[in-house]
This record gives structure tokens, sequence and C-alpha cells, in this order.
């Protein structure tokens, strides 16, 4: 089937529905989502929206920069850093006058609380800079911006899966999909596309992220030949339950929750004297892992406590209802009574598609764009969080630089006509999924996937060495010859899973490549980039962004662009 | 240890008929149902098809019928069934199967577009944000738990027998709209419910609070609706 839209979005969290809201009317949009809106994966956040609103106490964007810039280990770019934080007030008066149902302070305003790495005057001491609704933020900002696409008759196309981008002589054109319940190939013709669809958690054993969050607009972006940024830095959140990944907000320490190891002692003293357990997530992740090192694990495993007891009832019940549930549901734990047991799991990719602040995609170093491709989210970088992103930094990046995507995108289509777009393209993806079905393999998704998982979790996950990432490299590449002779078994069209789980595996390979290529070239440990043969920071080699493009040979290419400093010079990085 | 899952399946494109298929899986007491509805499709049967993302009863993806309640199958563990390590497993009541446990929810998604979910303000918002007591935000806090896995409009009888009734997951979405301190419409959107195809539909039989994965006292919240029309009533 064929479509024609002004704007084709792909993904429908809450970068994809803001821009969508600020296209409104003023274009035809179509709305693309792998599962349905309100499925998306903007919904698990838990703890809260970062803006220095001061509601609770004293508050500047100043701060509120500083901290991000130091957070970033100094690798984000100050310009765009600075755009999301003067503009994250407003982002926040926005949502509520959306109808966000936010926690309220006694006055009635906003309510926030700490945030790991959210200091007030320039790292003295903790915040109180993160906007919460209990501990269900993301859910309640997905609800609220799906609820006004649908009241502005915004087009969703549920459960479409992103098979490729079309373009054509250098621009974008509309992009083709796959629609689940039929298997049938839909080709969407556009002036202009974003691609908005989130992280790729799924390529690591534990995360924190849902099945959907396999890379797509990422891999399908680096095939149509866009850069992506900073591949390396991949976040490892602190606290995740122990052997299923599953997250446990950052908040329950912003309101108060202790780490501690397996004699009970707050072991973040030692590391971070001035903010202790509201460190950055990068350092406390390397910090339990060196706690598990050293034999101090809860019985010498694998993991830690994190304890709430001390909370109270009323925090837990107010303000923590979801946690308490997954730690009961999941651990058989009483967090009211008993510590939490935790461990670091994949949460967040800080790369992405090389991206601005108006989400036009770079091709280079000299800000050449990708005529009619937009990136806005966590498949983004613009850069601004740099090597380490802060809890609470990223619903306001994927809000105020979706919001300003959608600006761009509108003021471009304006501009352009609707491409002509070229015959037999149907026919082409119908042949390559009739190709794949056909296939006669011998090895199937599922075994690749086990060997991807565990390789990216054994050597590029928080702690890297040289020979370690060469093994990587080298297993992965294997496995992408490996995924050539991959059997698809199931030969329906209907809800066929296992296609996509195939098309899926194809996308967090070649990022498995790119993240370890980065990984690979940035010989120095920054943020959550953490090279234990390269243990320090070296500013004067690699305060750049790494960027991969592949080349029309097939191999990727590697490349550096600078970093914009603008406010802060780079210092050394203590809490 | 060794589950039997026995699953209902049906795909339209291959037999118009319903059938079920038994399978044997290891798995350990903490491990989730999905987590075994994964394995199978991953080492016995591709073809098995079922919706999930989040794994942790956040997204509502995977709400089905296991041992004859409506469960996440992401949110229920091995070790919680009393049935030890049989399982039956079939697709949501009430909407139409699309294939094996998917199951069409346009029309649950058309029930909750009716009842305009979505804040109505009239007046221009002020500089900042809306000021809002405490106590009154949290009126509606049990309704913000809700992640229309539509496991209580499938399970409620009522929609069963009457395809107009909005059923428990749009009334719900309607209070916590009704009563949000800041929505100017109340007394429209009371209006509109107060049908037997709106709130007097409810008859109060408590399986929507019962299944809810969220624990949500959804039968309570559409009470709250009833004694406000009650209450209208009386004022006029």
């Amino acid at each position: 089937m064929e479509h024609r839209f002004d704007v084709v979005i792909v993904g429908s969290g809450l970068a994809g529905l803001r821009a969508a809201i600020e296209l409104g009317h003023a274009a035809s949009v179509a709305v693309l989502t792998k599962v349905f809106a309100t499925r998306s994966h903007s919904g698990a956040a838990q703890g809260g929206i970062g803006a220095a609103l001061g509601n609770e106490e004293e508050d500047s964007w100043e701060w509120h920069m500083f901290d991000t810039v130091k957070g970033s280990d100094y690798l984000g770019d100050q310009d765009a850093i600075e755009i999301m934080v003067r503009d994250a007030p407003r982002t926040l008066i926005e949502l509520e006058h959306m109808g966000v149902p936010f926690n309220r302070t006694p006055e009635g305003k906003i309510a926030q609380r700490a945030f790991g790495g959210h200091t007030r005057n320039f790292g003295q001491a903790p915040v109180k800079r993160a906007c919460y609704a209990a501990d269900r933020t993301g859910r309640v900002i997905l609800d609220t911006l799906w609820e006004q696409a649908l009241q502005m008759g915004i087009r969703f196309f549920n459960e479409f899966q992103l098979i490729d981008l079309i373009v054509e002589d250098g621009r974008c054109g509309g992009a083709v999909a796959c629609e689940l319940a039929t298997g049938a190939i839909h080709v969407f013709h556009a002036k202009a596309v974003l691609l908005a669809t989130g992280g790729a958690g799924k390529i690591y054993k534990t995360t924190s992220n849902a099945l959907a969050s396999t890379g797509d607009g990422m891999a399908i972006a680096y095939r149509a030949g866009a850069p992506l940024e900073d591949m390396e830095f991949v976040q490892f959140h602190p606290t995740g339950l122990y052997k299923l990944g599953i997250l446990i907000s950052e908040a329950a320490r912003g309101e108060g929750g202790i780490l501690r190891n397996r004699s009970g002692e707050r072991f973040m003293e030692r590391y971070a004297p001035t903010i202790k357990d509201l460190a950055p997530r990068d350092m406390i992740s390397r910090c339990i892992l060196e706690e598990i090192r050293a034999g101090r694990g809860i019985d010498g495993k694998d993991y830690v406590h994190l304890d709430l007891i001390h909370l109270g009832e009323d925090v837990i019940g107010k303000k923590l209802v979801e946690i308490i549930g997954f730690a009961r549901t999941y651990a058989g734990v009483d967090a009211r009574r008993e510590p939490i047991p935790v461990q670091p799991t994949c949460h967040y990719m800080m790369g992405g598609i090389a991206s601005d602040a108006d989400g036009q995609v770079l091709l280079d170093d000299r800000k050449t764009v990708f005529p009619g491709l937009y990136a806005a989210g966590e498949c983004a970088c613009v850069s601004v969080h740099g090597a380490n992103r802060l809890g609470c930094n990223s619903l306001l990046d994927i809000l105020v630089f979706g919001r300003r995507a959608g600006k761009e995108i509108r003021r471009y289509v304006q501009s352009v006509a609707l491409p002509a777009g070229r015959a037999g393209l149907q026919e082409k993806y119908e042949a390559l999924v009739q190709d794949m079905l056909a296939k006669q393999g011998d090895v199937t998704y599922a075994q690749i996937q086990g060997e991807m998982h565990a390789v990216m979790m054994d050597k590029v996950s928080v702690f890297r060495t040289e020979t370690g990432l060469q093994a990587a490299l080298s297993t992965v590449r294997d496995l992408k010859e490996r995924y050539r002779r991959i059997h698809v078994r199931d030969k329906g069209r209907r809800f066929n899973r296992e296609l996509l789980d195939v098309l899926e595996l194809g996308y967090m390979l070649d990022l498995a490549e790119v993240i370890t290529l980065g990984a690979l070239f940035r010989r120095e440990s920054r943020g959550a980039h953490s090279r234990e043969d390269h243990p320090r920071r070296d500013d004067a080699r690699f305060l750049v962004h790494s960027l991969v493009r592949l080349g029309a040979d097939g191999v990727p290419r590697m490349s550096t662009k600078p970093v914009t400093i603008t406010r802060f010079q780079p210092q050394e990085r203590k809490y | 240890m060794e589950c039997t899952f026995i699953i209902a399946r049906f795909d339209p494109d291959r037999d118009p008929r319903r059938y079920r298929r038994r399978y044997t899986v290891s798995a350990e007491p903490t491990d989730k149902i999905l987590d075994c509805l994964n394995r199978i499709r991953a080492e016995q049967d591709p073809g098995l098809a079922f919706r999930a993302s989040c794994a942790h009863g956040i997204c509502g993806s995977d709400a089905m019928v296991i041992n004859g309640r409506v469960e996440l199958a992401c949110q229920k563990l091995v070790r919680d069934f009393k049935t030890a390590n049989n399982f039956v497993i079939e697709p949501l009541p009430l909407f139409t199967v699309l294939k094996d446990l998917i199951v069409d929810l346009e029309p649950f998604f058309e029930k909750y577009r009716q009842i305009r979910p979505y804040l109505i303000a009239g007046q221009e918002p002020p500089e900042f944000e809306r000021l809002q007591d405490p106590e009154k935000q949290k009126v509606i806090d049990p309704a913000l738990r809700c992640i229309l896995c539509a496991s209580c409009t499938a399970s409620c009888p009522i929609s069963r027998v009457n395809p107009g009734y909005l059923g428990p997951a749009a009334l719900l979405r309607a209070f916590r709209y009704v009563f949000d301190s800041r929505d100017e419409a109340a007394d429209s959107r009371l209006g509109e419910l107060d049908t037997e195809d709106g709130a007097w539909g409810c008859k109060t039989m408590w399986w929507c609070s019962d299944v809810c994965p969220k624990e949500i006292p959804v039968t309570k919240c559409i009470g709250q609706i009833k004694r406000a029309l009650n209450a209208g009533r009386t004022a006029r």
C-alpha cells in the first residue's frame, strides 16, 4: 500500500508525540509505531524530569547547566545543553497546562525531588530539581501527550515496523514499513521523516529496556549514510533489580535511599563524600562493581543492597509505589522492611544519530544536513548528555528537542514539494521479505542473539580493555557473517514475530559493532566509558565526539568532531 | 523444573479452526510466565504470537488469560501459581482474536476515545503552572496507575453482554478527568456518563478491581462517578 504525508514520524514515545503535536494541523502527519503509542518505552521512565523551577528550594538554569556539563564529563555540547536547560521551566509549565498530573508542593506548585548529580551552587550539595508524578512520571506524560495527539486527530499506524528509509539523490523522501497484523509492505512518501525510535538496550543481556528497544532507527539511519555519534557511551543504571535488570528508580535514592555492601556499609561515602548516593550513574555503577570485585557484594555475590527501610510508609506509599511493587512481584522483597537486591543494568544510549538542536541529521563535522531526515529523543545525539547522562535529563531532552524538531520540520515542509516517489518500491521490499522467508539457513535468531548478549555484557559493558574489545569486535563480526545464514522458521505473514526478531537482530548487530569500534578508538576513560588499560581522561587527545559512518564499500569509518565549549572549561570530575 | 503449557492457537491464514498445543518447558520458580512464552517461541514454536514489550508491568501489552484468570504475563511468576507447573494460556476474552494470543484492541480504544480523554480547561492558562491543592491532586491518584492493558474491560461481565457499554477502563479514565480539579468540563462529562452505556452500566460486580494488575480500585472509582451523578440529581 502507498501513502502520502507531509511528515512521517517513526516512534510514538515522548519525542515523536511532542513533535507530532507541534506539527499539529500545519502539516499532514503519520506516526508509525511498532507497538501502540501508550506502550512506548518513555512510559517506563519513573523518577522525574529536570527543570530549575525552584519550587522547593533555590535553583537556577546555570546550576542545571553546570551539573549537566560536569555529568557529561565535559563531552556534552554546551550550546545545546544551554538550550535544553533554559527551555526546561517552560517545558514543565507547558506539560502542566496540557494536564500532566504532577505531585504538588503544599502551596500547590509542581513538586520536585533530589536526583543524582543535580546540585546547588555548582556542586555544593544536592538540589531538588526533578519534577515528578510519584514514580510513574514518564507514564503520565506519555498518556497526556498521546491524548493531546488524539484530540488533534493525528493519524497513528500502530504495530508498523520500520524497514527502511526512502533516500533519493541524498534526500530522504519517506519510509517503508511492515504492517505486523498482515505482513503487508506499506510505502510512505513524505517530505520529511523524523526518527524518534528510542534506545537499543536490548543489545545487552541485562537491561531495563523494553523488548522493542532494539535501535531500529539508529541502525537504519546508519545504513542510509548518516553518522552515529559517541556510541561507545552506554549508560548502566546502578540500581537494576538483581538478575532481572528491572529499573529501580534513582528517585529511591533521591528520597533518601542508601546503597550498602555486605557489611552494611554505606560505601558511596568513600567514593563521593559530598553527594554520596546521589553521585551520577556512571560513577555509582563502577563503585558497585568495585565493591563486588573486592568481595563486598551481598554474601560475596554480584549484587548490593538498596535500603529504603528508614524512609517510612508515607514517602514510600506516596512517592515510590511502583518500585515497591516491582521489588515485591519480582524479587519477593517487601522494601518497607528489607533491602532491595540491585546490580547495574543497561539503561540508556548517550550516543545516537548525529543531529543538531533542531533535529536535523548531520552528515559530517561541518554541519552538512541530511535533507528531509530528522532525529529526536534517545536515538539522536545532539549532544546534551556527552559521556554520561544525568537522571531526569532524558525526559527533558526528548520533550525539548522533540518540540524543536517539530518546529523545524514545519518550516521545512512548507518550503519543499512532496517527492514524486519512485515506483516499484512496494515490489522491491515485498521481494526482500519473500527472500527472508524463503531462505534456508542453519542458525536461528535466538542463537546469534544469545552470543551477542553474552559478549557485549562481558566485554563491552561497564569496564573495558583493549584485548576484550578486540575479542568482542571479532565475535560481533563473526555473528554478522553468521547472520546471513539465519533461518526464519515461521513462514506466515500475520504477526510474524520471528521475522521481526531477525530484522531487529540485524539492527542490533550493526550497532554492537559501532559501539565496540567507538570503545576501541577511545583510549581513555570518560563518563560511562571506562577503559581499565587507560584509566584517565585524556582531554588532549579525546575531548572530541566520535563519528562512525558506513562507507559506500560497507566498511565503517571512524572520524571525530570537536566538542562545543562555551561557559565551563573541563575540570577534574569529583563529587 | 518441568512445566507444561497448554496454549490456545489460532491463525486464520493457515486453519480456520482454533486448537490447543501443549509444550514442555524447563523453568525456574522465579521465571515470569512471559519468560516461558519467549522460550517456547525461541526454542520450540517460532510461530506462537503474543504481544509484549516492557516486560515489567508498565506498558500493558501482555494481558492474557492464565489458568482461567486475566493476568499480565510479565507480572506473574511460575511460583505464583498453586497449580504448580501446569499452565493454560488463552487470549483475552471479549475481543476478536487476530492470531493466537493477540486480540483486536480497536474497540477498546474506540471506547476510550469516546470519553474525551484530555484536560478541558477553557480559560487561558496562567503564566506559570496552575496551582492545585495536593489533597485534590491525590483524589485521582489511583486512576493514574492505569496502563491501558484492557484486563478490566476484558473481564467485565457487562461488557460481554452490552457492546455499547463504555466498560471499566474508559470509565476509569473518565473518573480521572471528572475529578481532576483543573478540569472545567466535569458537568458535561457527567452528563455524558449518565446513561446505561455509561456509569450506570456498571452493576458493581468487582471483576475489574479483582483482575487489575495495578491494583486500582476500579469499581470504587466508577462508584464515585455514580455518587456524583446522584448528588447532581439531588441538587437539581
